[in-house]
């Protein structure tokens, strides 16, 4: 038995991770992995939530949100590599306009 | 101390170390082997909460599909290392007290309100016999849009990533 508040705790932690990565780091795919640990941070709340409350409907979102991260990431990375194609530059202080 | 609680921390030490790892590395490929390993201890965490068709779809699409695109993309665009930038100070006075207290205060508020209250392992069923009844059944329409949803999200990513000229050989 694992206390359901030690799983917020890591979720949050994820979370937390994932926000300071997305400030702090300049690579721009590296931003963007920020972000899917931040989604994986909230998946694992939905997740002990559903175990805590017994509602199998927690693990119905988490399967959303993955579909969801899943498009977000193959529209990210084309944007990435059309950004790539144009600046020829992954650092994103100096994709600081949005025209050429 | 529990069998499941020393699981609950081994996985959870890998997902802290993983994320942690994720910001130190300056390289994104290192960035991205982290980040499947935090997603494989958190597919183990997963299973512990009893959820093994969110464990199994973890290791497949997240740590499978989602990063091997993450990993094509560093290679294709033969990502280097990141070049620093200098931050401001105010930022880090301000923003490291500010972070620590306020993780504090939300630790603090979490432990004391769950209380003593416990996950129960195995107590929900997780199988994808069940999630499949609730899915086709009480969630037919949001899954039909998800459906719609990725159609037009690989007809996008054929878009953005087509090259410009032949974008425009098409249109002339």
């Amino acid at each position: 038995m694992v206390p359901l508040s030690y799983y917020l705790l890591l979720s949050g932690f994820l979370f937390a991770c994932g926000v300071v990565g997305f400030l702090i780091k300049r690579n721009i795919i590296t931003i963007f992995m920020s972000i899917e640990l931040m989604l994986n941070g909230v998946n694992l709340s939905f997740v002990a939530f559903a175990a805590h409350w017994h509602a199998l409907s927690g693990q119905v979102f988490v399967f959303f949100v993955m579909v969801v991260a899943a498009a977000e990431a193959a529209v990210g990375l084309a944007i990435i590599i059309a950004v790539y194609r144009t600046r020829e530059t992954l650092n994103v202080d100096q994709v600081n306009l949005l025209k050429l | 101390m529990s069998f499941h609680l020393v699981l609950f921390l081994a996985f959870g030490a890998v997902c802290v170390g993983g994320a942690v790892n994720l910001l130190a590395q300056r390289h994104p490929i290192n960035s991205a082997l982290s980040l499947i390993a935090v997603m494989a201890a958190l597919a183990g965490e997963y299973l512990l909460l009893g959820a093994e068709f969110v464990a199994a779809v973890q290791v497949i699409v997240y740590a499978g599909a989602i990063m091997v695109l993450f990993v094509f993309v560093i290679m294709l665009l033969n990502a280097g290392e990141e070049e620093g930038t200098e931050g401001s100070r105010i930022a880090l006075l301000l923003g490291v007290p500010g972070m620590l207290s306020a993780s504090v205060l939300m630790a603090w508020v979490v432990l004391r309100h769950s209380g003593t209250e416990s996950v129960a392992i195995g107590a929900l069923p997780g199988s994808p016999k069940d999630i499949a009844q609730l899915l086709f059944h009480d969630f037919l329409l949001p899954f039909e849009v998800t459906s719609v949803l990725i159609l037009i999200a690989i007809m996008g990513a054929v878009v953005l990533a087509s090259k410009p000229e032949a974008a425009a050989g098409k249109v002339d």
